[in-house]
């Protein structure tokens, strides 16, 4: 059965071109970088090539770049390592929509470390209120941290203006860009962000590998000590292959983002719109206008999220849902809940998420597919339109 | 992604008995759209006889498979006999449940006892609670009588296990402290007079799954480690009953002590943790 993958805000195929750069690095090239002799050095020049990759893809200097070896180490790294730089200060701003590695970690800081955290509502597209987070500032605020996109929704938040704010406010600013890099322009030299943690298994990198962005002046703390690596702020030997790929993945999005992004939208309005015009009592759950060219988040409403996935999966699609049952939790996803997104349709939400290696042809069978298994799995729901009769809206349907 | 039985994934894709029956004798509505699983069952009664039963599920794979194993249980069935089926023939009629899927399970059982409610003329289709109940879970509107029956049906030990077949406790989490008062009330309630007994051995009670999962969690926890300590490790080959058939790998399959070590060490603790009548032989 051929496999149609639309998963890719869960993960991304390495790029056959990276896997070609990398290839060496694993039997023949596979010295230690730290090593005296030239057969390590080489692959120490190799892992400085790919910072230089990674750097001039941000817009940023090869020395602020960490390579760590995921976005949750680099978002655990960033906010612990503020927080220890302004030990006297309690207070974090972040947002209700964060990923996990950022929700659960302020979570356990306030139950166990006695910080206190604000968490930034939104309103019914998952936008953020501006007013709401400048309110939030106090004189013992450590560190704000907002993801740059969101990786259920595709929402794309306004992090020049909020680092702009941070900084009149004398507050570190990190943003979790994992969702963002590759797919939003970023040039860290025109905006005051001072941390930013990326994943390489989101731009068809290998998983295992991720980087953090730290401004240069910046006080830092390193969260795995140890060696010397990473010139003393990551220990632990450098995950050669990971890091090259990382630069290579990097090298080819900075080459391809535009184009990219034109095709992959293009592909991702046609499923969108398409789903909404052949399906009853679906809505869109996201911003209109400011979204990832390549997510969309669908609910279709008197239907489970788990559900239809297995019924996706049995024809070969994979996507994701933000319903309850997927995840073993029996609340719908954190981030349909504080949109207000109704029950209804929170637990119907599923998420397809595209790339460069997504087809016209993968969309065409989605599109003829989802209709009649949508039908079979409401033939089987006790509710309906009469039943239930909750407003629908189709959002910014076309 | 869960683990479901090729059962689970039969009457997930091919639901038996799915529809309406207009001119029910019995209709009974349990769930909502809000908690994520709803089902509703209709029942056709001639001279007590099950005759018919047809389902409406909201839900996920298995709450589909839980409604359309429920109907195929029951269809045949005397009214008396249908009574006394548990959540557990549901689970068990699918080669078991996923243990956070339990309450799918609970949720059939509740929707044929209204449907014979109904059906005698007692309450309409949809469940009401007594006002003698207390409301414990705000998040699912779940009441004490049931969270205590599903405890003392299933021999629940943990708030998390009351969660997996109630889901009680799964949402704001505010109630947490109450349902662990209600798993201590249920013990005092099942135990003899003070000072109160435990059960003659843990695993009494268990389903066959349940057990399995015990002697698998007390190899990993009390007899794995201690092997692993000595460079040697076990393998769970297969549970019969009461006889658990291990292999001993690593250090442990060449160590001259071995036959000391399955009598001392894993008999022994097994015995102590799961059933005091377990024999555990190595494999041929």
């Amino acid at each position: 059965m051929h496999t149609i993958y639309l998963d890719n805000n869960a993960t991304t195929r390495v790029d056959p071109k990276v896997f070609e750069a990398i290839k060496p690095y694993f039997t023949e090239l596979y010295g230690n970088p730290s090593s005296m002799h030239r057969f390590g050095g080489q692959v120490g020049g190799k892992i400085r090539e790919a910072r230089d990759q990674v750097a001039h893809f941000l817009g940023c200097d090869a020395r602020e770049i960490i390579f760590t070896s995921c976005g949750s180490e680099s978002d655990n790294t960033a906010i612990r390592s503020a927080l220890e730089a302004f030990p006297e200060k309690k207070h974090i701003i972040t947002t209700a929509v964060e990923h996990p590695a950022i929700l659960s970690l302020c979570t356990h800081l306030e139950k166990k470390k006695g910080y206190e955290v604000t968490y930034l509502s939104t309103d019914e597209h998952g936008r953020l209120d501006l007013e709401e987070y400048k309110q939030a500032f106090r004189p013992d605020t450590a560190i704000v941290s907002v993801m740059w996109a969101n990786n259920e929704t595709g929402n794309i938040y306004p992090i020049e203006k909020m680092a702009h704010i941070a900084r009149e406010n004398g507050v570190i600013f990190h943003t979790d860009a994992v969702q963002a890099v590759g797919k939003v322009d970023i040039n860290l030299s025109a905006i005051p962000v001072d941390m930013l943690s990326l994943s390489g298994h989101k731009l068809h990198a290998p998983k295992g590998v991720g980087a953090l962005y730290v401004r240069k002046g910046l006080a830092f703390h390193p969260f795995l000590i140890g060696g010397h690596q990473e010139r003393g702020r990551r220990a632990g030997t450098e995950n050669t292959t990971g890091i090259v790929a990382l630069g290579k993945a990097c090298e080819l999005a900075q080459t391809n983002m535009e184009a990219e992004n034109t095709t992959v939208k293009a592909l991702r309005d046609r499923l969108e719109t398409g789903i909404l015009q052949a399906i009853p009592h679906t809505r869109v759950n996201g911003d209109p206008e400011n979204r990832l060219p390549n997510t969309t988040n669908i609910s279709f409403g008197y239907v489970e999220g788990e559900a239809i996935l297995l019924m996706m999966d049995q024809v070969g699609i994979c996507a994701s849902s933000g319903s309850a049952c997927t995840s073993g939790s029996l609340e719908p996803s954190h981030v349909l809940m504080a949109m207000n997104v109704p029950f209804t349709f929170a637990h119907g939400s599923i998420r397809f998420s595209l790339s460069r290696f997504t087809t016209q042809e993968d969309i065409d069978f989605v599109l003829q597919t989802m209709p009649s298994l949508i039908e079979n799995l409401r033939t089987l729901s006790p509710f309906s339109e009469e039943k239930e009769a909750p407003a629908i809206t189709k959002r910014f349907a076309k | 992604m869960w683990e479901y039985t090729d059962a689970v994934k039969d009457h997930f894709f091919n639901p038996r008995n799915a529809g309406v029956i207009e001119d029910a004798d019995g209709v009974g509505e349990v769930g909502s759209l809000a908690c994520g699983d709803a089902l509703t069952l209709y029942i056709k009664v001639q001279d007590g006889i099950i005759t018919d039963a047809k389902f409406k599920t909201f839900g996920c794979a298995s709450a589909i498979a839980s409604s359309s194993a429920l109907t195929e249980l029951i269809i045949g069935k005397t009214v008396e006999e249908a009574e006394k089926l548990t959540n557990k023939d549901i689970a068990n009629y699918l080669g078991g449940l996923p243990r956070e899927k339990m309450h799918c399970s609970v949720m059939g059982q509740e929707a044929l006892e209204q449907a014979i409610k109904n059906m005698r003329g007692e309450a309409g289709p949809k469940a009401e609670h007594s006002h003698e109940g207390n409301l414990v879970c705000e998040c699912f509107g779940i009441f004490d009588e049931e969270i205590l029956r599903a405890i003392k049906e299933n021999d629940l030990q943990t708030v998390e296990d009351v969660t997996n077949f109630t889901k009680a406790g799964g949402g704001c989490g505010k109630c947490v402290d109450e349902i662990a008062r209600l798993l201590r009330q249920a013990r005092g309630e099942t135990s003899c007079p003070a000072p109160c007994k435990a059960p003659a051995f843990p695993a009494e009670g268990m389903t066959n799954i349940q057990r399995m999962h015990l002697i698998e969690s007390v190899m990993d926890q009390d007899i794995r480690p201690i092997l692993q300590a000595d460079g040697g490790n076990i393998q769970l080959i297969d549970i019969e009953k009461k006889q658990v058939t291990v292999k001993f790998t690593g250090m442990c399959s060449s160590c001259p002590s071995s036959k000391a070590t399955l009598e001392n060490l894993v008999e022994a603790k097994l015995r102590e943790k799961v059933d005091p009548d377990i024999k555990v032989i190595l494999e041929d």
